[in-house]
């Protein structure tokens, strides 16, 4: 294995122990999300969101890593965003959690993984018709909220991050 | 605020604050090893898995299509990083007696019965239109939710806002009615 792969796996390993310990690996969980009964996957989402922008912004802003923002591009975007939503509810799982719920033993992922294989190819066929369709309509390029209020990062984080706090206290006091 | 969860768990919020250290040690590690930042995603290793499994079938399709050639089929960091969700969360389970066979989720056994057949069928038509958004939307809740939002991507706020409210009104349509 080259270094890249062994970084990827054992990241992967990692990251896949955290999931299965936050409990987010789960059909229950993530529809239970959806059914806005169970918010487990957004306190888990929000809470690594939280550390993992703090830390992030200060290695960009050190020029220690470089960013990579994915394309605004709103066509692609709000349909891909739309048919996502539509496939994550039936399915009850996303791309990563399929993987680690057969790893603790949710079989039935199996499916949804055949399936999303399948999809990713259907999407590599059709992929010349949506490149001079949906991927046309509109696209802003690779921005980030602090170039399109062109203020610093470090004015939008503090703001962020007490809403993130806010909506934890929110959860609990509903016990969702 | 409680650390354990009733089953053994970990609390969703130190689990997931863990995820964003990993998230920030994994973004340095890359950059220094690979020189170049990676972040964490899943949905473009279903691409390189369909590509791989297609060429062995269709060698000149997969060379052929601008996407797979766009994207390159091969297994690179994120391809082992997928496989090591699997190995990780199977640890995970297993050291803390959470692995459990499950064939019908409860909740979706509620809505439409034991049958397997059903949760098979709409698992992999689910599967199919959401990768299809994924790979629409260049992303998936690893990708834009936990590396777009780390990031403060445009992209990752609308595609998060998508994912979520679509989903709600899809999930609380195809889950309403009980099975009798």
């Amino acid at each position: 294995m080259s270094i890249d792969q062994i970084l990827g796996l054992i990241t992967g390993v990692l990251f896949g122990f955290l999931l299965q310990k936050g409990r987010v690996l789960r059909f229950e969980k993530q529809v239970g999300a959806m059914l806005l009964k169970d918010m487990t996957i957004f306190k888990f989402m929000l809470s690594a969101i939280l550390v993992g922008m703090v830390g992030i912004q200060i290695l960009a802003s050190a020029d220690i890593i470089s960013l990579s923002h994915k394309a605004m591009n709103l066509g692609a975007v709000l349909v891909g965003g739309a048919l996502f939503g539509c496939g994550w509810a039936v399915m009850g799982f996303c791309p990563g959690t399929s993987i680690g719920a057969m790893g603790e033993g949710r079989w039935h992922a199996v499916f949804a993984i055949a399936g999303m294989v399948v999809g990713a190819a259907v999407y590599a066929e059709l992929y010349p018709f949506f490149k001079s369709t949906v991927l046309v309509w509109k696209d802003f390029g690779k921005i980030g909220v602090t170039d399109v209020l062109n203020i610093s990062p470090w004015f939008i984080i503090p703001v962020f991050c007490a809403g993130i706090i806010w909506l934890f206290f929110w959860f609990e006091r509903k016990g969702l | 605020m409680k650390l354990k969860t009733g089953d053994g768990g970990w609390s969703p919020y130190l689990a997931g604050a863990l995820v964003g250290v990993l998230a920030i040690v994994s973004v340095y590690a890359t950059t220094q090893w690979m020189g170049k930042t990676n972040y964490l995603g899943a949905s473009t290793t279903f691409v390189r898995a369909a590509g791989l499994l297609e060429r062995s079938i269709f060698p000149e399709r997969v060379a052929a299509n601008e996407y797979f050639t766009k994207e390159k089929v091969r297994v690179d960091w994120q391809f082992m990083l997928v496989i090591g969700i699997f190995i990780g969360a199977l640890i995970s389970s297993k050291s803390d007696r959470s692995f459990k066979l499950e064939s019908v989720p409860p909740t979706w056994q509620d809505r439409f019965g034991p049958s397997i057949g059903k949760r098979a069928a709409g698992a992999f038509l689910g599967g199919i239109v959401a990768m299809m958004g994924a790979r629409m939307a260049d992303g998936c809740p690893s990708g834009h939710g936990l590396s777009g939002m780390m990031q403060l991507s445009v992209s990752a706020f609308i595609a998060l806002a998508m994912f979520f409210v679509i989903g709600v009104i899809v999930a609380g349509l195809f889950y309403r009615r009980r099975y009798s």
